[in-house]
C-alpha cells in the first residue's frame, strides 16, 4: 500500500462552479421536463420563468468557468489521452469488484482519469454548447419573424426543440451515472468529500508538487503530462 | 519548473486580452442581450384610460339650425337638409360600404370583385337578394326594395340611423329602410336636434341583431354590451372605460376601421388591438413575443356569448314542418327559439370557447355562381386564409357557425331562397312554408337558373371573434395551450409547440437511456456490494 497524503485538489472557485452547475442542471432539467409536459409541479408559467432565469445563471457561470479554465491552465486537465483508457474501462467493468487498485493515479496536475477526460471534454465541447445554443435560439429567434435578430430567421421551432430535448436526456443520463461513479473513489464518499472540502487523500508521489498551495498556479501551468 | 521569460511575456499579453474579453466584454454582451427586451409601456395604457372615458362634446348644437326646425313629410327631405350644411358627406356615403353593401376588392384567383352583403350568401338567412324589403331595415338608406334602388342619389342616404342621439329613431319592419313617420313615428324635431357622433346604441341597432335577433350572428356583439360590466367587455364595461364603438372603430370620411370577414376579403382597413396597446403591452417579454404568431384576442377572449346565447347551428332542412296544420315554435329553458317552422332547427350556446385558426387577414367567399363540391359533403361559405409558415398569419379565435342550407343538385350551386314578402302567395318561405316555390322565386330574382331539384348541404361560416375582451386576470393561461392533450390549439398541427408536441422517438430513446443507466448502476452496485461482502467474509475466515 502506498502512502496517502491530504492534498488540496479542488480550489474554491472550482467547487463553487461545480456545485452551482450541479444545482442549475438539476433545476433546468426539472423545470425543463415540466415544460415538456412530462409532469406538473410548479405550473407551466412558473416553470418557464425559472427555466429561463436558471439558463442565464448557467450561461454566466459558464463564462466565468471558461475564464477560470483558461487563466489557470486547468483546461489542460481535459486533453484526451488513450493512455490507460482501456485499463480504466476494465477497472470499472472488472477490477473494481476485485478491489483492484485504480489504474490512474489522481494528482492535482492530472485529476481526471482518461475516461473522465473523454466524457467531460464531450460535455464541455458538445453537450453543454448544444444545450446553450439551442436554448438561446429557443429564447431569441422570436418565432419566424426573427424580429431583432434577423440573422437567425428560423421557420420552425421543431428542430431546435428536439435537439434541446435530446440533449436534456443525455445530460440527465450523465448526471445519473456521474452520481453513481463518484462512489467509486478511494472510499465511497472520498470523492464527494473532496468536492465539498477541496481536500482529498491522494497516493503520495515523491515527485508530485502537491500541498504547497502557493505554488499551485505555476504548477498547473506546467502540467499536462 | 520555471517558464522561459519570452514565453511568459507572450503568455501574459495573451491572457490579458482574454481576461479583458471574458471579464468585461462577455458579461456586458450577455447583459445587453438579456436586457434588450423592450419594457411594457404602462404610461400608454394609463393615458388611454384617461383619454377614452371622456364624454364626446359636439361642436354643433343642431337644435339651433333653422333648416331643421320645420315639419318633414318624408325622410329624403331630412337627408337633403343635412346635406345643405354637410355638403360632401353625401358623396362619401354613396361610396361607403354601409350604403353600397359591397366593396371593390382584389381576391387572388378571382381578380377584382364587387362583393358584400348585397350579393354574398351566408348561412344564417342565406342572403338579401329577393328579401330586400325586410333586410334593408338595416341599410343606411331609404327605399332599397329591389334591384331598381338608386345607389347614386344622395337623398337615399339615411343619416339619422347612425347619428340620432335620442335613441328613439326606428326603421319600420319590412319597410325597406324607411322609418315610421307621421303620428306613429317618433319626434323628428327632437331627433334632428340631437344629431351627433354615433353611440353604441346606434351601431347596435343593426350589428347586435345580425342574423335575425340579438347575438344570433356574431356571439360577441349583443345588446348586453350596453349595460354589462368589465367582466363581459373591458372596453365597453359600464364600470370600466365605458367606451363607445366609434372610440375604436374610428372613421375618416365615413370609412370605418374594422373588418368583418363574412363579407370582406382583404387585409386592409383593419382595426388592431396594437393600434392603441402597442406591440409590447405585457410586462413579461415572453408574452409580447407570443404576439408575433398569436392574436391578442386568442388569449384575451377566452369565451364569448357571455351574457346571452348565440346561434351555433342552423338547420334549414327541417323548416316548413307543421303541427296540426299550423306553423309552430319551440323554446329552450332560456327562452331561445330552438325550432320554428319558418327557419328550422337551431342550436344555441352560451359562454362558448372559440375555435382557433391561422388567419392573415385575407379571405375568399363562396359565390352564388361557384360550384358546390358535393364530394367533400361540406361547403365553406367563406374561407379565411392563413398558416403557420405565412408571416402575416396569427392564431385568432373564431366563431364557426354551422348549418344546412339548400343547393341545386343538378347545377351544383348554392341557393338563394326567397324568404320574405309583404303578402302571402308570392313564394316567400316565411309566409307560405313552401321550399319549392321559395327557391324558384329567389333564383329567378337574381336571376340564376334553377334545375328544379334541391337538397341540403352542410355549411360552415368563419367569423373572427374580436369583442368581449375579458379582464387580464381571466385571460387564457399557458397550460390551456401548452398541454399534451385537448389543449385549445389541439387542431392547429402545422407547427411545434413546447408542452404540446414531442418527438416520440426522442422521448422513448431518452427514457430508455435513463432506464438503462439506472439498471446499469443497480447491477454494478449490487455486484460491488456482493463482492465486498465476499471479500470481508474471506478476510474473517
Amino acid at each position: 500500500m502506498s502512502k496517502h497524503k491530504k492534498v488540496y485538489v479542488y480550489q474554491g472557485f472550482e467547487r463553487f462552479w461545480h456545485w452551482n452547475q450541479a444545482l442549475l442542471i438539476f433545476l433546468l432539467a426539472f423545470t425543463g421536463f415540466e415544460i415538456h409536459s412530462s409532469y406538473e409541479f410548479f405550473g407551466f408559467e412558473t416553470a418557464v420563468d425559472i427555466h429561463n432565469k436558471a439558463a442565464w445563471g448557467f450561461i454566466i457561470l459558464i463564462v466565468f468557468a471558461i475564464f477560470w479554465h483558461i487563466t489557470t491552465g486547468e483546461w489542460k486537465q481535459y486533453i484526451p489521452t488513450t493512455q490507460n483508457l482501456k485499463a480504466q474501462a476494465e477497472f470499472y467493468l472488472f477490477g473494481i469488484f476485485r478491489n483492484a487498485p485504480h489504474p490512474t493515479k489522481k494528482t492535482i496536475i492530472s485529476k481526471l482519469n482518461p475516461l473522465q477526460r473523454l466524457v467531460y471534454l464531450g460535455l464541455k465541447l458538445l453537450v453543454i454548447p448544444v444545450m446553450v445554443i439551442s436554448g438561446l435560439l429557443f429564447m431569441f429567434y422570436r418565432y419566424p419573424q426573427g424580429d431583432s435578430i434577423a440573422m437567425i430567421n428560423i421557420d420552425n421551432l421543431e428542430i431546435i426543440a428536439l435537439v434541446h430535448t435530446a440533449g436534456a436526456f443525455v445530460l440527465l443520463s450523465f448526471v445519473v451515472v456521474h452520481l453513481y461513479l463518484i462512489t467509486t473513489g478511494h472510499t465511497v464518499t472520498s470523492n464527494l468529500q473532496a468536492m465539498i472540502t477541496g481536500w482529498e487523500e491522494l497516493e503520495d508521489e515523491d515527485d508530485s508538487p502537491e500541498h504547497d498551495v502557493n505554488s499551485e498556479k505555476t504548477d498547473t501551468n506546467t502540467s499536462g503530462s | 519548473m520555471p517558464l522561459t521569460p519570452v514565453n511568459s511575456t507572450d503568455m501574459k499579453k495573451f491572457t490579458k486580452a482574454i481576461t479583458f474579453f471574458l471579464a468585461i466584454v462577455a458579461p456586458l454582451l450577455i447583459i445587453t442581450v438579456a436586457l434588450r427586451a423592450p419594457k411594457a409601456d404602462h404610461s400608454k395604457l394609463e393615458a388611454l384610460r384617461q383619454e377614452y372615458p371622456k364624454e364626446h362634446k359636439s361642436g354643433v348644437d343642431h337644435s339651433k339650425m333653422e333648416i331643421l326646425q320645420k315639419d318633414f313629410n318624408n325622410p329624403h327631405e331630412m337627408t337633403a337638409a343635412c346635406l345643405t350644411c354637410h355638403t360632401e358627406r353625401g358623396t362619401e356615403l354613396l361610396h361607403s360600404a354601409h350604403f353600397k353593401w359591397e366593396r371593390e376588392e382584389f381576391i387572388p384567383g378571382r381578380g377584382v370583385t364587387y362583393l358584400g352583403k348585397k350579393n354574398l350568401i351566408n348561412n344564417f338567412c342565406t342572403g338579401v337578394q329577393s328579401n330586400e324589403g325586410s333586410c334593408m331595415k338595416c341599410h343606411a338608406g331609404y327605399g332599397w326594395n329591389d334591384k331598381t334602388f338608386d345607389f347614386t342619389n344622395p337623398f337615399n342616404i339615411d343619416c339619422i340611423v347612425c347619428h340620432d342621439n335620442t335613441g328613439t329613431y326606428k326603421k319600420a319592419s319590412g319597410g325597406a329602410g324607411y322609418p315610421e313617420m307621421g303620428p306613429d313615428g317618433p319626434d323628428f324635431k327632437k331627433i334632428l336636434a340631437s344629431m351627433g357622433q354615433p353611440k353604441s346604441e346606434n351601431c347596435g341597432n343593426c350589428h347586435f341583431g345580425g342574423g335575425g335577433g340579438n347575438n344570433v350572428k356574431h356571439g360577441d356583439l349583443e345588446i348586453a354590451l350596453l349595460t354589462a360590466g368589465r367582466d363581459v367587455d373591458v372596453h365597453m364595461g359600464v364600470d370600466g372605460a365605458h367606451m363607445n364603438c366609434v372610440d375604436c372603430h374610428t372613421a375618416e370620411n365615413h370609412v370605418m376601421k374594422g373588418r368583418y370577414y363574412g363579407v370582406s376579403s382583404t387585409n386592409t382597413q383593419r382595426l388592431n388591438c396594437e393600434d392603441c396597446h402597442t406591440e409590447f403591452p405585457h410586462q413579461k417579454n415572453i408574452l409580447n413575443e407570443h404576439s408575433i404568431k398569436v392574436g391578442c384576442q386568442t388569449c384575451h377572449i377566452p369565451i364569448y356569448a357571455k351574457v346571452n346565447a348565440t346561434k351555433m347551428y342552423w338547420d334549414w332542412a327541417t323548416a316548413t314542418r307543421k303541427k296540426d296544420g299550423k306553423e309552430y315554435e319551440l323554446l329552450d329553458a332560456d327562452g331561445n327559439i330552438v325550432y320554428t317552422s319558418i327557419k328550422g332547427d337551431f342550436v344555441w350556446e352560451k359562454n362558448v370557447k372559440p375555435e382557433y385558426f391561422w388567419f392573415n387577414g385575407t379571405a375568399d367567399h363562396h359565390l352564388i355562381t361557384d360550384k358546390v363540391d358535393t364530394l367533400s359533403g361540406m361547403l365553406k361559405i367563406n374561407t379565411l386564409f392563413g398558416e403557420y409558415r405565412d408571416r402575416n398569419s396569427k392564431i385568432v379565435p373564431m366563431k364557426v357557425h354551422r348549418g344546412r342550407q339548400p343547393y341545386d343538385t343538378e347545377h351544383l350551386t348554392i341557393i338563394q331562397a326567397k324568404l320574405w314578402d309583404k303578402e302571402k302567395g308570392k313564394g316567400a318561405l316565411w309566409l307560405d312554408l313552401d321550399w319549392e316555390r321559395s327557391i324558384e322565386e329567389g333564383m329567378a330574382y337574381i336571376p340564376l337558373p334553377y334545375s328544379g331539384n334541391y337538397a341540403f348541404i352542410e355549411t360552415e361560416m368563419y367569423m373572427p371573434v374580436n369583442h368581449m375582451v375579458s379582464p387580464a386576470s381571466q385571460a387564457v393561461t399557458c397550460k390551456e395551450c401548452h398541454t399534451r392533450n385537448d389543449g385549445r390549439l389541439a387542431t392547429l398541427t402545422d407547427f411545434y409547440m413546447p408542452g404540446r408536441d414531442r418527438n416520440r422517438f426522442i422521448d422513448l430513446a431518452g427514457q430508455l437511456t435513463l432506464l438503462l443507466s439506472f439498471i446499469g448502476i443497480f447491477a454494478h452496485a449490487s455486484i460491488r456490494y456482493m463482492a465486498a461482502r465476499k471479500r470481508k467474509t474471506a478476510q474473517i475466515q
